[in-house]
């Protein structure tokens, strides 16, 4: 169906739109997970944090 | 008897069981791996079909392609507000903590699946209709989508009581249901610039059946994907509002690697 790659990349000539929408549509769902990734490790150092002060807390009552 | 009995009241436990926070949690972790597999399969699939496979479109051209990303995200718009709105509900009837977490996980990936549905629509709609946007019957409900996702994002974080958050957020979410059934008839109901359902499967039966294909892959990789990016968040959201219990202090993430 394409001939070439430079045929593929130009789409018939609406490379703009079809790119766009399959780029921005790419970037988003790369940036999501990622995000939520980033999320998820504050909430798990806060956590870890959370659980050395209490075993501190323990050690030094004893 | 004794034992019909018995078999309801297991089945009933774990019914309860899985609804709680610290029952879920392990399970989705072990399901993100699975979903997410899911997704590159149908996603390369989906890709290679829609640009190797799917001949051009005989008035559209190549630019037609952007159909491929354009109607799975609109579904998945509309369906995942559908499913975000039962969850909410449910939270709201039955009191469960998870639901309303659930509800709350969903709501960013409606909202952005409501966007690309706008974007590459806007990116459709310059070069066959002239113009970015217009104030179209389906792209004004559509439009409205994207706002109810973001009022009720917004709505939840400016409630500082997450009980009382999850509540107004569900009775916004329950309203909200009347646009869907809007958005899908819009294109019955007015006179729109928008082109109906289905519009490039009436040409050459070929043709349609790649077309549907390549559609039918990207829109179950849209599916895989959120269910992944879902579960994701909702594993977050419980870690988040669970913080203060034994159970979540007791996980291996927590207790191990301590740097």
């Amino acid at each position: 169906m394409w001939n070439s790659p430079g045929e593929f990349l130009a789409m018939g000539g609406y490379a703009l739109y079809v790119w766009s929408s399959f780029g921005v549509c790419m970037a988003v769902l790369l940036i999501e997970p990622l995000s939520i990734r980033a999320r998820n490790r504050v909430i798990i150092r806060r956590l870890q944090q959370e659980h050395l002060a209490d075993q501190f807390d323990k050690e030094g009552s004893n | 008897m004794s034992n019909v009995n018995n078999f309801s009241n297991s089945r009933l436990i774990n019914w309860f069981k899985l609804s709680s926070p610290s029952t879920f949690y392990p399970i989705a972790g072990k399901l993100i791996p699975i979903f997410w597999a899911l997704t590159a399969l149908f996603g390369i699939a989906g890709l290679w079909v829609s640009f190797f496979v799917a001949p051009v479109d005989a008035v559209q051209g190549q630019g037609y392609r952007i159909i491929f990303i354009h109607v799975p995200a609109s579904w998945m718009s509309m369906f995942i507000y559908l499913v975000m709105a039962m969850w909410a509900g449910l939270g709201l009837v039955f009191n469960t903590r998870l639901s309303a977490m659930m509800a709350q996980a969903l709501a960013p990936i409606g909202a952005w699946m409501a966007f690309l549905s706008l974007w590459t629509g806007a990116f459709w709609g310059k070069p066959m209709w002239g113009a970015w946007w217009v104030w179209d019957a389906r792209l004004t409900s559509e439009l409205i989508l994207l706002f109810l996702y973001l009022g009720f994002i917004a709505l939840q974080a400016s409630i500082d009581n997450p009980r009382r958050a999850d509540k107004a957020g569900a009775i916004l979410a329950l309203v909200g249901v009347v646009n869907i059934p809007i958005i899908y008839f819009s294109v019955k109901w007015w006179n729109t610039l928008h082109q109906g359902a289905s519009v490039s499967l009436t040409k050459s039966p070929a043709m349609a059946q790649t077309m549907l294909l390549g559609m039918l892959l990207m829109a179950l990789c849209f599916w895989m994907y959120s269910i992944a990016v879902g579960l994701m968040r909702v594993r977050t959201i419980i870690l988040e509002r669970e913080s203060h219990t034994d159970w979540v202090r007791q996980l291996n993430e927590v207790k191990n690697n301590v740097e």
